[in-house]
């Protein structure tokens, strides 16, 4: 799978979430995503780039890849962050689990939102997250 | 600080979120809406989401949590205008928004508005003013 591009941004208050909102949608119109792909895309970001907020030690940053596999363009996102880690991703990616309050849509709903979804996290040093969603051909 | 306007019409508040939104702008528009609620004596709260090119579960919460507090304020909420990209995204991810009204635009939301309020008046509820 080789990529083309590769760009990252930090994540450290809402505002970079906005932002990086804009940076990916921006990115997704550029390969040529239909709109519903660009939301869908922006939408699992959003949630990724939250967490690195609420639960991810406050601080992280996300890198994009524009990837290509059989002439078929893609985006992947990195979310990456030195937060306290998930003990369990299995109950973390159920809908409805929540440590911060909120809906506890967050990861379950991302991956719903993407074609590829990979997690590695570890207690105490932190979390990465990669997601993946193709163009529609 | 930055913030979304909220206009009143008639027994009603409008509101047009037409910019991303961060965390402080979201807290600000709740504290902004029940001030006004209170202040104008709205029955109606309508959210106009049409620009909004994206609905996440931060800002479904938000506008579920608008929802209760008119309610609780004795104001009914209808978010109007949501875009079927948006649409199609958010029961993917699976925000329902239990608890909020949506109508499909202005027009219709103003019609919702209009007659639960006129129900209310029929069923003998107390009216203000």
């Amino acid at each position: 799978m080789p990529s083309s591009v590769t760009e990252s941004v930090s994540i450290r208050s809402s505002e970079d979430v906005v932002r990086m909102r804009q940076w990916v949608r921006a990115r997704a119109i550029g390969i040529g995503f239909n709109l519903v792909d660009q939301t869908k895309i922006v939408t699992a970001a959003s949630e990724l780039a939250r967490n690195i907020i609420e639960h991810g030690g406050g601080e992280g940053h996300v890198q994009l890849e524009v990837v290509t596999n059989n002439s078929r363009n893609g985006i992947q996102l990195t979310f990456e962050d030195k937060g306290p880690g998930i003990a369990d991703i299995e109950q973390a990616l159920k809908d409805g689990f929540t440590s911060a309050g909120g809906l506890g849509l967050g990861l379950g709903g991302a991956k719903r939102l993407v074609n590829q979804f990979e997690i590695a996290s570890h207690v105490g040093e932190g979390t990465r997250i990669t997601i993946t969603r193709w163009m529609h051909t | 600080m930055e913030r979304i306007p909220i206009l009143k019409m008639g027994k009603f508040l409008l509101i047009t979120i037409q910019v991303d939104m961060h965390d402080r702008l979201a807290m600000a528009l709740q504290n902004d809406v029940t001030d006004m609620i209170v202040k104008t004596r709205a029955h109606g709260v309508m959210i106009d989401i049409s620009m909004l090119d994206m609905v996440d579960s931060f800002i479904g919460r938000m506008l579920g949590s608008i929802a209760s507090m008119s309610r609780v304020l004795d104001a009914e909420t209808v978010v109007v205008g949501m875009q079927p990209a948006v649409a199609i995204t958010l029961v993917e991810l699976g925000l329902s928004l239990t608890g909020v009204r949506t109508a499909l635009n202005v027009d219709k939301g103003m019609e919702l508005l209009r007659s639960s309020i006129e129900r209310k008046e029929a069923n003998g509820a107390v009216v203000r003013d």
